[in-house]
């Protein structure tokens, strides 16, 4: 090991901390956690863990924003790998001020948006459901994608739609079955970014559901208030909150560092 | 040269259906309130400009204003020489690789309002980590409740744990883009460390720092949950940033036209200011 490496491991430090103590209050009853100061959990107890999987409502929270994360996930991508195409490929009237204003929409806050999106939304009486917070969520997530996926989709040369047209493939065959394949790397990148922002928001996944389709993390805002302070079972739902996170970029961790360098830079 | 190709726009359409309808909407509704005024029941009065010109001149808008600009301020000049340096000492080939970089990506995977409530137990005075270690090991008086300064270092703080990390992948991603060749070259020409860093690392992360800078601002500028969730922009107003004021003042209050002057002004700045990073970062390009 050089002496450089110091650095990133002191930062690696910094950042497992936080999440260690995280981890270590969920293991610890409430009683524990109030009495004093304790490196590791002294009765180590899974009784918080046992409400969440026994509990409807928590576990359920769970399976609500993996639903609408997932939605909006394929519903991005899906609209986003045309559009970035054309950008990629084509010019066509008002391309660069489409593009700037798509963009534009990333910079929105999203406090601005949550009166009116739970107006829109109850209007079309999508309120309360999986799709309302997919669709909310493509507000951000579609801009980001066509970024990224243009990105991937200018380092693929034109010679190769070119010889795949004169080859006799027609366009939809050709964009699955050759020009997504060849970009794959890109899709996934895309597909993390959309996972990690609809997984992370909370302002407008609140502000859109009710009962029948609560994120977890409102689920958690609302225990942590009305059932007292019941610490270690916060910890506990925050640490599973982790979990899908890590899982998904266990997956993407080749492409993370490649496919940053292929893509916009 | 691109292909000028009209039906093109076939393409963008549902990206453009989408994005429009919760954009244009929402937004339309916006502009709607910003000049009107309502006391319930539907019933509203028009109100001309008369919200844009009160707030433009209310302390309290400045005062989010100014606490919003310090804190995005803070973490850009906090997290982005940081991000070099981790990026710059990281290995670049290896096992540990795929390691640093998961474990580095996982805060930003982590749901917002969680992180707020991690950082909170963790900094809790008497039982959390940080919090008894300074008041207990360090003997330092800290309680974030308390003192707006602790308030102001733990926001910080818990925003350089975030995200710092976004500033690294991106700078990493665009220093294993570099071929060796360049080093071997730098080598030869004797070249110092800073000399390698300023004419061979720097303009070839160019790029990847312009969007990790413009996406550092645009969040920060917008953040909200995190410190909402951490010290509900407390102790007083000393936290209390242009997204939390705003959220007060709309769905707290229920001052519907005030808060929609508010959105557009905002939402103005944060356009402005990153046009103005953009047009700065890219100008050298232009030439």
């Amino acid at each position: 090991m050089q002496k450089r490496h110091i650095i990133p491991l002191l930062y690696i430090l910094f950042l497992m901390l936080p999440i260690y103590w995280l981890i270590a209050m969920s293991f610890k009853t409430t009683g524990e956690i109030l009495s004093g100061f304790s490196l590791f959990p002294q009765k180590l107890t899974f009784d918080n863990y046992r409400v969440i999987f026994t509990d409807p409502t928590w576990y359920w929270g769970y399976f609500n924003s993996i639903i609408y994360v997932s939605i909006n996930t394929v519903i991005s991508i899906t609209v986003a790998l045309p559009a970035a195409y054309a950008f990629s490929r084509y010019s066509f009237l008002g391309d660069k001020q489409l593009f700037f204003w798509l963009l534009t929409n990333r910079m929105a806050p999203a406090a601005v948006f949550a009166l009116p999106f739970f107006q829109l939304y109850s209007a079309v009486g999508l309120f309360d459901t999986h799709l309302a917070v997919a669709l909310a969520h493509c507000l951000f997530n579609i801009p980001l994608s066509v970024w990224i996926l243009e990105g991937f989709m200018g380092g693929v040369p034109k010679e190769l739609d070119e010889t795949a047209f004169v080859d006799g493939y027609s366009f939809p065959r050709f964009f699955t079955t050759i020009f997504i394949p060849t970009i794959k790397s890109g899709v996934g990148v895309a597909a993390f970014f959309c996972f990690m922002f609809s997984w992370v928001e909370l302002l407008l996944a609140k502000t859109l559901t009710a009962v029948a389709a609560k994120p977890i993390a409102a689920t958690m805002t609302k225990t942590a208030s009305s059932a007292g302070y019941e610490l270690g079972l916060l910890a506990a739902a925050g640490t599973l909150t982790i979990i899908p996170g890590a899982i998904v970029i266990y997956f993407v961790r080749n492409y993370i560092a490649k496919g940053f360098a292929m893509g916009r830079v | 040269m691109k292909k000028q190709n009209n039906r093109a726009w076939f393409f963008v359409l549902p990206v453009l259906v989408l994005v429009a309808f919760n954009a244009l909407i929402p937004m339309m509704t916006v502009v709607n309130y910003s000049v009107q005024e309502t006391f319930g029941n539907n019933l509203f009065f028009w109100q001309g400009l008369d919200w844009f010109e009160k707030l433009l001149r209310s302390d309290r808008f400045h005062a989010s204003l100014g606490r919003q600009f310090l804190f995005t301020g803070s973490i850009l000049a906090i997290e982005v020489p940081l991000g070099i340096i981790i990026a710059l000492s990281m290995p670049s080939k290896g096992f540990w690789v795929p390691v640093c970089l998961v474990t580095m990506a996982l805060p930003m995977l982590i749901p917002w309002n969680v992180v707020g409530a991690m950082w909170n137990i963790f900094t809790l005075p008497d039982i959390g980590l940080l919090g008894y270690f300074l008041n207990h090991t360090l003997g330092i008086h800290y309680d974030m409740t308390q003192n707006p300064l602790a308030a102001w270092a733990t926001i910080i703080v818990m925003d350089v744990w975030h995200w710092t990390s976004l500033v690294v992948l991106l700078s990493y991603a665009g220093l294993v883009s570099i071929p060796d060749a360049y080093y071997q070259a730098a080598k030869i020409d004797g070249a110092s460390n800073w000399a390698v860093f300023r004419f061979i690392q720097l303009p070839k992360m160019k790029n990847v720092l312009t969007i990790a800078i413009l996406l550092r601002f645009m969040d920060s500028f917008n953040i909200y949950t995190e410190p909402f969730v951490l010290t509900g922009g407390g102790p007083g107003n000393s936290t209390t940033l242009l997204s939390i004021d705003l959220v007060k003042i709309a769905l707290g209050q229920f001052d519907l036209g005030p808060a929609a002057a508010m959105s557009l002004i905002y939402f103005v700045i944060t356009l402005l200011v990153s046009w103005l990073f953009y047009t700065l970062m890219t100008k050298d390009d232009q030439k």
